[in-house]
């Protein structure tokens, strides 16, 4: 059965336990990483995925690509369930799906050289060999535009953007359906970022792959996503097509983290109103109850503290466009003045 | 009253590989009260430079002069620097965990910099004042919260706690060093609006430095472009935002996602920034530059004046006319370069445009 949707991930969750030292280690609580999350990735399509450090952005990931157990739910990959397979069985998905990683130093061997590193997924999986892996391994620099003939060079030799180059490279090896991209631009500079970028959508399309795209940078994401999915604490704040999330944010902490991100434009700048959300993310471990958000809200009304909201489609929201909200954003309403009137208090 | 005044500033570290010009020859001013953002990408001597003002670069060899209210910073021996450091000027660097002491208390790494610039000052009131200046960069429950370590403290609140010791013994100037790069988008906000009321309060000069531009729209009045070691582009924000001369200014705003220079597809700058071991012939840019001329292979610009406005300055072969993300500068460039554009630079040129990072 073939459908547009090349992955669909439903409910899952994923907790940490966390335990006391000492010889006896009892569990004495859940790292809530992930808790309840379903997202589907259209082919050919970058889902972009939004949210700040510890909302379980990774650990969701990770969960996809099969590097960690999941706690509960479902993880179907192209029409099979690759939900906690053993390593064997996992091992033709593992083909199926790479991953490209945020830091381009620690994530590449110092000590092999280049052509060995992009070379390692034809020899791990037996596909290529010989003399014919090293033409296939300077064919996939090329394409990530990298010289060829650096083909010996060590990973040292080469700059940060170049370095993700190469983790491009490696990924793209096994021809994937799927690449999780985990932060892949955020420790470059900008002008080296958009290179990179640029690369990554001219390979989407010439290789029809499908991207989960990782990234706290908004910009960065509204500029290659499809759909865009926000996480807040483990869990989905607001997901739906790329335009009516950007435009029209309905839960107040999508609002928040737009009006947040800084504008490369002066009078943008300076007439935009900002909602600063008061205080830090709270603990995994102990997550406020009903709406996670609502101990920072600007919105929180009783309500918010005793149940949680559902994921649905607000009134005058496109089908797809969903928020987890008891009270979303109207549009034209302020919240920078509502902020500002409760730090008051 | 112009309260630091930077003239010509070089410096360079003498390193086994050969001698590193992290900077050459800067100069810029900043008066009480202000802003000045300085942007540039890793390596381009943001951070040296800064460094060098406070003594905080062994082993460099400096030129030029630095006047701080009158004093050349760069002439004091560092006992008169520590008086200095900390008191009249104090830094905020990127990293709060690694900036603070692990084994010390919060209030008492605040209490300390009181009194290491104040004598007078007894044990009790430092930390009295270090409650006060915690309350000031909004910190909850100071009273308690003083008495916490730095890992108790999440990375926000670290970062307040170390605008806290910037603000100690009300400086004139602070350094901020990438002060919001390791925080979230809705803590940066937060971080960024409380400089922005301390500075309206005390009325206290800040220098930021930073590569995130977004971060120079807020909150800068000055803007300095960094390349190499140099200062590319400078003048006032609007200046840098609306009307950039320097093919490198132009460059940076076209690459980032979301600005209004960008379309559809991002134009990022080809090429890596250069080794400041092996720097380039001529213009330091001139490999990456999409309008070379063959004079910048050769001929080092120096910033010379753009337009009207005395405060913008640009290190760029380009015509003054050129200024300007419009039609109309785009057309004067193109002109320049067909006629400028003969010898030296037709190489580079097609080099340029067949690099893989443009394709």
């Amino acid at each position: 059965m073939t459908d547009d949707v090349l992955v669909r991930v439903d409910n899952l969750v994923k907790y940490f336990p966390v335990r006391t030292s000492g010889m006896i280690r009892r569990t004495v609580g859940q790292v809530q990483a992930v808790d309840g999350v379903s997202l589907e990735i259209p082919r050919g399509k970058t889902l972009g995925l939004v949210g700040e450090t510890g909302c379980g952005k990774s650990t969701l990931a990770r969960c996809i690509a099969g590097l960690l157990p999941v706690t509960s739910g479902t993880v179907n990959f192209d029409g099979s369930d690759i939900t906690n397979l053993s390593r064997r069985r996992m091992i033709p998905y593992r083909r199926e799906i790479q991953m490209i990683f945020q830091d381009p130093y620690g994530s590449l061997n110092p000590r092999r050289r280049v052509g060995a590193i992009i070379g390692d997924p034809f020899a791990i999986h037996k596909t290529v060999t010989g003399s014919e892996r090293k033409r296939k391994v300077q064919e996939l620099m090329e394409r990530v535009g990298l010289n060829p003939e650096h083909y010996n060079r060590f990973p040292a030799e080469f700059s940060g953007g170049q370095r993700q180059r190469i983790g491009v490279a490696r990924a793209l090896a096994l021809q994937p359906k799927l690449i999780i991209c985990d932060e892949p631009v955020s420790a470059l500079d900008v002008s080296i970022q958009a290179q990179v970028l640029n690369l990554l959508s001219d390979l989407q399309r010439d290789f029809g792959l499908s991207y989960l795209f990782i990234a706290h940078d908004l910009e960065v994401v509204r500029h290659v996503s499809d759909e865009v999915m926000v996480m807040y604490l483990g869990r989905v704040a607001e997901a739906g097509p790329k335009a009516p999330v950007y435009d029209n944010p309905r839960h107040p902490y999508t609002a928040a983290l737009l009006s947040a991100a800084p504008a490369a434009d002066p009078e943008t700048a300076a007439t935009r109103q900002r909602i600063l959300l008061t205080g830090d993310v709270p603990s995994p471990i102990d997550p406020p109850s009903g709406c996670r958000f609502h101990p920072r809200c600007p919105k929180a009304q009783d309500l918010c503290g005793q149940e949680e909201p559902q994921l649905e489609v607000k009134a005058g929201d496109v089908t797809s466009h969903v928020t987890a909200c008891h009270f979303p954003v109207e549009a034209g309403e302020n919240l920078a003045t509502v902020a500002s009137r409760r730090e008051g208090l | 009253m112009t309260l630091l005044e930077v003239e010509d500033l070089t410096v360079s570290f003498p390193t086994a590989d050969g001698v590193v010009r992290a900077v050459r020859g800067v100069s810029f001013s900043v008066d009480p009260g202000q802003t000045l953002g300085v942007v540039g990408e890793s390596g381009s001597g943001k951070t040296v430079l800064t460094q060098t003002l406070l003594a905080l670069t062994p082993g460099a060899v400096v030129t030029g002069k630095a006047l701080f209210d009158g004093t050349d910073l760069l002439q004091l021996s560092q006992r008169q620097m520590q008086h200095i450091r900390g008191a009249q000027i104090s830094v905020i660097f990127q990293d709060p965990l690694t900036s603070l002491h692990p084994l010390y208390r919060v209030g008492w790494q605040i209490a300390e910099i009181i009194r290491a610039h104040d004598k007078t000052v007894s044990k009790k009131e430092a930390a009295e004042r270090a409650v006060e200046l915690l309350l000031r960069v909004g910190i909850p429950r100071p009273e308690q919260r003083v008495n916490d370590y730095p890992h108790q403290f999440s990375g926000g609140m670290r970062q307040r706690a170390m605008i806290a010791m910037a603000l100690a013994n009300s400086p004139k100037l602070i350094i901020a060093d990438e002060p919001t790069t390791a925080l979230d988008a809705t803590v940066q906000a937060q971080i960024l609006d409380l400089l922005l009321n301390l500075q309206r309060d005390s009325g206290t000069a800040l220098i930021m430095i930073t590569h995130d531009l977004g971060v120079v729209a807020d909150i800068a009045d000055n803007v300095m472009v960094m390349y190499a070691g140099r200062a590319a582009e400078k003048g006032t924000k609007h200046d840098i935002f609306y009307e950039p001369h320097h093919p490198y200014t132009k460059g940076l705003l076209e690459s980032i996602p979301g600005s209004s220079a960008v379309g559809d597809r991002l134009k990022p700058i080809p090429g890596q920034p250069p080794s400041l071991i092996n720097l380039p012939s001529g213009c330091k840019f001139h490999p990456r530059c999409a309008y070379v001329l063959d004079r910048c292979v050769t001929e080092e610009p120096t910033l010379h004046q753009i337009g009207a406005e005395f405060a913008h300055s640009s290190a760029c072969w380009l015509p003054q006319s050129a200024a300007g993300l419009g039609d109309t500068a785009e057309a004067i460039r193109e002109e320049t370069v067909r006629e400028g554009r003969q010898g030296a630079a037709v190489v580079v040129a097609e080099t340029i445009a067949t690099s893989p990072e443009v394709l």
